[in-house]
């Protein structure tokens, strides 16, 4: 019994009591209650960064329970879960802060911070899920600590929005779950295994592999958002804004994609999936989603709204990445599980920023908004131009190397796919960069709130300016160790065996 | 201190709660508090037993010195164990729901009789697991049926009334044409012993036909798709306590003695097409329980097709377990289904009782806003309908993945099918009732109290499902002491 044996459980229990804890607060033990998600939130940074710093050192972390004999609970550390685990647990922080300033005075705070607690912790038992039966138990986990948020506002389109939204992810977990299980009764229990798990198998049942990849990707379909399986996402929007950056950034459609990575990379192996040929059919989903996403982005005027189709384009790049067989491009797709992530959530950000500070929550009415919200339009522009690709910021790093690995391993059509993203990118970004910075205000704002020292609240505002920070010093900052793309690499190396 | 193995556990898990019954029926003004104190009671003892199954097996009793073929035998293995288990914990919850529940509004006329009636269902329950031969099983089965059909007339309401006399005549008939086959059974074999019916030579047309009217009778009672419509009347218009033991615990006794029959007496008889014709009821029961819950209008009533459905899983084990040579897998995933259906549809019964105390109507929309009233109630709703969906961690779960296995790896994924489609159904209506309740009210929350104890009970009974998920292996153990089936926990085609 060592620490190395407790050390995973620990990373999800120490955002899980806390918000069990919180579940039994008084509404108005706000002191205690910030205290408590800031305690769980700051330890599990500490905890989080001793496991990276062991398992860089090839360390190993396991924690396992047997449920029944054949179904264990696995909580286990490799490159890829600590990757995940460590953009989750930052952005909980940033987020936490961001949600704390933001539902400063509504009503039910302590229901929302126990399932905002709870959702992190199955996130993160998400990403160091051991085997599929735990992945798959903490993925649904996710789906109900999710529920509540969603539904938070109780208003009747609230409550459409969680509802569409349950209908789409427990149908899609409910496929996850057969495939599982049928994966379980041909092999036994699944272990996420570098280079792939299921050894002879692949020589005998090629058919029905094939078969359960589809399945496994249709039920990771749906919180990845891939086309035709994103419906919910856009319609997920009416939650608060930090719930929406929680969905798109940190927790539901990153789960999706981890949970893409993890069956092409540990359960088949990416060598098996490319030789049973599923590559190429998720590839061009992907591509399909990329740009299809991108396009319907244009047309919506609501801001939410149009970020939530750019994360359904933007998310793919993740499963693109990982299906284009290649060190370089698997580099591409992994790298932007962080990326993505930075970027988005600062957009989210300051979209809330717009809403609470000016009312704003249409493209249309943010002409010459700027001038009022000039450091929020600046991380805004930073997100925008690195989901855009400009250099450089995050963005540009997942697309070179993306588009490297496309060229490496033959799939010239990839780059024409990145090229008309980049374009329908700037098509739906650009415009409201020019109308926020270079065009006048029409008229008062929607609805103003009195203008503090600040040009919003602090505890809005520099989780903004952070998150904004981070997406341009993972672009800047590509080739210092222990960066996202560092790290990206040493997950690709290992799983080709270089 | 006397050894656990040596306690006389069996003669008192039934004489405890028939000597309650008899004292709080006598004592009335007292009722409340002796009736509680007899629950807690039982339920220890209940509970006492399973724990000396499960370390010293299979367990016998002769009452008064009596042996079989003359005397009433008592015997526990791990089956009977487990079910007076969940009789004890269900049990032990809705005593102490009850205890808050029946006012003194009616001039405490459904206090006075509740009390004497429950704990003589829980008498009958008892004896019913326990019971070692198959008369004294038809005697506990009179028992219970009668004693249950009391406890829903108790509401005295109409529907209550109404739904009462056809759980009546429903129930009379099922245990007639059960008798009748254990008669037939005796003739042919001269014994009703449990254990000597199954080592004797039976054969041909009379066994045949007698395991026929047994299994009518009781696939009446346990309310199989299309022998449901008595159910919903019953369990929805029942004061909520009762419904809780009705849904949890009653439907589960007449299933128990229909495995007793095919797994212990004649499983040499199960073909395929009985078996099949018996899992594709359960899936029909499941698909048609389900949609019923979609569209019903009143909240209890969403609640008792409910449980038309999650009883339609339980006959899964017949084509599954039956006549298996690795039955275990598909026993043991009913096994936790069954338990975790207990629990959490019990819990689930409680917390709709205390909703309906606090809200406009009994309909489903009238419970808008709830969530705010009762934050607690509504939890304990949203974690019993979790595990009745079957989503992780739950009981529900643990049993419903060792079902997909057994189903799966033995290529019968018509099987699996059903089961997933059935959690789908079961997240449709749970979430319905979810939507209504987090529906915010304009204005102010009402401010509205029911007593803690209701809200908590409840909360107990869905947490208990809850755990069920990590005591899955402890469960899986004990349902091994005298098993009928064999095999590994979860199945590998390969490897």
């Amino acid at each position: 019994m060592s620490v190395d044996t407790w050390l995973p459980a620990l990373i999800v229990l120490s955002s899980l009591l806390p918000g069990l804890l919180i579940f039994f607060l008084d509404e108005e033990r706000h002191a205690l209650r910030t205290a408590l998600n800031m305690a769980g939130a700051v330890l599990k940074i500490g905890l989080v960064g001793w496991m990276i710093w062991g398992v860089f050192h090839d360390h190993a972390y396991e924690s396992r329970m047997s449920l029944v004999p054949g179904l264990d609970l696995v909580l286990e550390a490799d490159a890829l879960s600590v990757f995940f685990v460590a953009l989750s647990t930052l952005l909980w922080l940033v987020t936490t802060i961001y949600a704390i300033g933001y539902l400063e005075d509504s009503p039910h705070r302590s229901r929302f911070f126990g399932f905002f607690s709870l959702c992190v912790s199955a996130t993160v038992g998400i990403a160091l899920a051991g085997n599929l039966v735990t992945f798959l138990i903490f993925y649904e986990l996710l789906t109900l600590a999710t529920f509540p948020l969603v539904a938070h506002r109780g208003t009747p389109d609230a409550m459409r929005g969680a509802r569409v939204y349950l209908a789409y992810t427990v149908t899609g977990g409910a496929v996850l779950l057969f495939a599982v299980a049928w994966l379980s009764a041909l092999a036994g229990p699944v272990e996420f295994t570098t280079g792939g798990a299921l050894g002879g198998l692949a020589q005998t049942h090629r058919a029905e592999l094939t078969v359960i990849f589809a399945l496994l990707i249709a039920g990771l379909g749906v919180k990845a958002a891939l086309v035709p399986l994103h419906g919910w996402l856009p319609q997920a929007m009416v939650a608060p804004a930090p719930v929406s950056a929680l969905l798109h950034a940190v927790a539901v459609v990153k789960a999706g994609a981890f949970g893409i990575v993890r069956v092409v990379y540990d359960v088949y192996g990416v060598t098996l999936a490319a030789d049973l040929g599923v590559l190429q059919p998720l590839a061009l989903l992907a591509a399909l989603t990329i740009v299809y996403g991108s396009v319907r982005a244009i047309a919506q005027d609501g801001l939410k709204k149009r970020l939530a189709y750019s994360t359904v384009s933007q998310v793919s790049y993740i499963a693109l990445g990982t299906a284009i067989f290649g060190p370089v491009a698997s580099i591409g797709g992994i790298v932007h599980l962080v990326h993505q992530g930075v970027m988005k959530i600062t957009l989210f950000f300051c979209a809330g920023n717009l809403a609470e500070t000016l009312g704003i929550h249409n493209v249309s009415e943010m002409r010459g908004c700027a001038r009022r919200m000039p450091l929020t339009m600046a991380a805004f522009t930073v997100g925008a131009l690195g989901m855009i690709g400009v250099p450089p910021v995050a963005g540009f790093v997942t697309k070179w190397y993306l588009g490297a690995g496309a060229v490496a391993a033959g799939a010239e059509w990839v780059l024409v796919v990145l090229a008309a993203s980049s374009l329908l990118n700037a098509a739906y970004f650009l415009p409201i960069l020019y109308a926020a910075w270079f065009r006048e205000p029409v008229g008062p704002w929607p609805e103003e709130h009195p203008r503090g020292r600040f040009e919003a609240p602090l505890m809005l505002l520099v989780p903004v300016l952070v998150t904004a920070a981070l997406s341009v010093a993972a672009g800047l900052l590509a080739a210092a160790p222990f960066s996202p793309l560092d790290w990206a690499k040493l997950i690709a190396e290992r799983e080709y065996g270089l | 201190m006397p050894q656990l193995a040596e306690l006389p556990l069996l003669p008192w898990a039934v004489a405890l709660p028939l000597g309650g019954a008899a004292l709080v029926f006598v004592v009335r003004e007292r009722a409340q508090a002796i009736g509680l104190a007899v629950g807690v009671a039982s339920a220890a003892v209940g509970l006492l037993l399973a724990l000396q199954v499960a370390t010293g097996g299979v367990q016998h009793h002769a009452v008064g010195g009596w042996g079989a073929p003359l005397g009433i035998d008592l015997a526990a293995d791990g089956l009977s164990a487990l079910m007076v288990a969940m009789t004890s914990v269900v049990g032990l919850w809705v005593s102490l729901y009850s205890s808050a529940y029946f006012g003194a509004g009616d001039g405490g006329h459904q206090r006075a009789y509740f009390w004497p009636l429950w704990l003589l269902l829980w008498t009958a329950l008892n004896a019913l697991f326990l019971a070692a031969d198959s008369f004294n099983a038809y005697v506990t089965l009179e028992l219970l049926g009668l004693s249950a059909v009391a406890l829903v007339a108790l509401a005295a309401t109409p529907a209550a009334l109404g739904g009462a006399m056809r759980y009546l005549l429903v129930g009379l008939l099922g245990s007639l044409l059960y008798l009748l086959g254990v008669g037939l059974l005796y003739g042919a074999a001269g014994t009703v012993d449990f254990r000597l019916l199954a080592t004797a030579p039976l054969a041909g047309p009379a066994a045949a036909v007698a395991l026929g009217v047994i299994t009518a009778g009781l696939v009446l009672k346990t309310a199989l798709f299309p022998f449901h419509f008595w159910l919903p009347p019953a369990h929805a218009s029942a004061p909520a306590p009762v419904s809780a033991v009705l849904s949890a615990l009653v439907v589960k006794a007449s299933f128990y003695l229909l495995l007793r029959f095919w797994f212990w007496v004649l499983p040499e008889a199960a073909t395929p097409v009985v078996t099949n014709l018996l899992g594709l009821l359960g899936a029909l029961a499941v698909l048609w329980g389900g949609l019923r819950a979609l569209t019903a209008e009143r909240l209890k009533l969403l609640v008792a097709y409910s449980t038309v459905a999650q009883l339609g899983y339980l006959f899964l084990v017949f084509p599954l377990a039956l006549g298996s040579v690795e039955g275990f897998t598909a026993w043991g995933g009913v096994a936790l289904l069954l338990l975790a259906h207990a629990t959490a549809k019990a819990g689930m019964f409680l917390s709709a009782g205390a909703i309906l105390k606090a809200s406009a109507h009994d309909g489903v929309s009238g419970i808008d806003g709830t969530a705010q009233a009762l934050p607690v109630t509504v939890f304990a709703f949203a974690l019993a309908g979790v595990s009745l969906v079957g989503l992780p961690p739950t009981g529900g779960f643990a049993g419903k993945w060792i079902l997909l296995n057994a189903a799966l790896a033995t290529g019968q994924w018509w099987w699996a099918a059903v089961l997933l489609a059935g959690s789908l159904l079961a997240a449709a209506y749970t979430v319905r009732v979810l939507t209504h309740a987090f529906t915010r009210l304009p204005g102010e929350p009402p401010a509205c109290v029911v007593p803690a104890r209701l809200e908590w009970s409840a909360v107990a009974l869905a947490v208990t499902a809850l755990v069920l998920g990590f005591a899955a292996g402890e469960v899986l153990e004990l349902l091994r002491v005298g098993a009928p089936v064999s095999g590994p926990v979860l199945m590998e085609q390969l490897r």
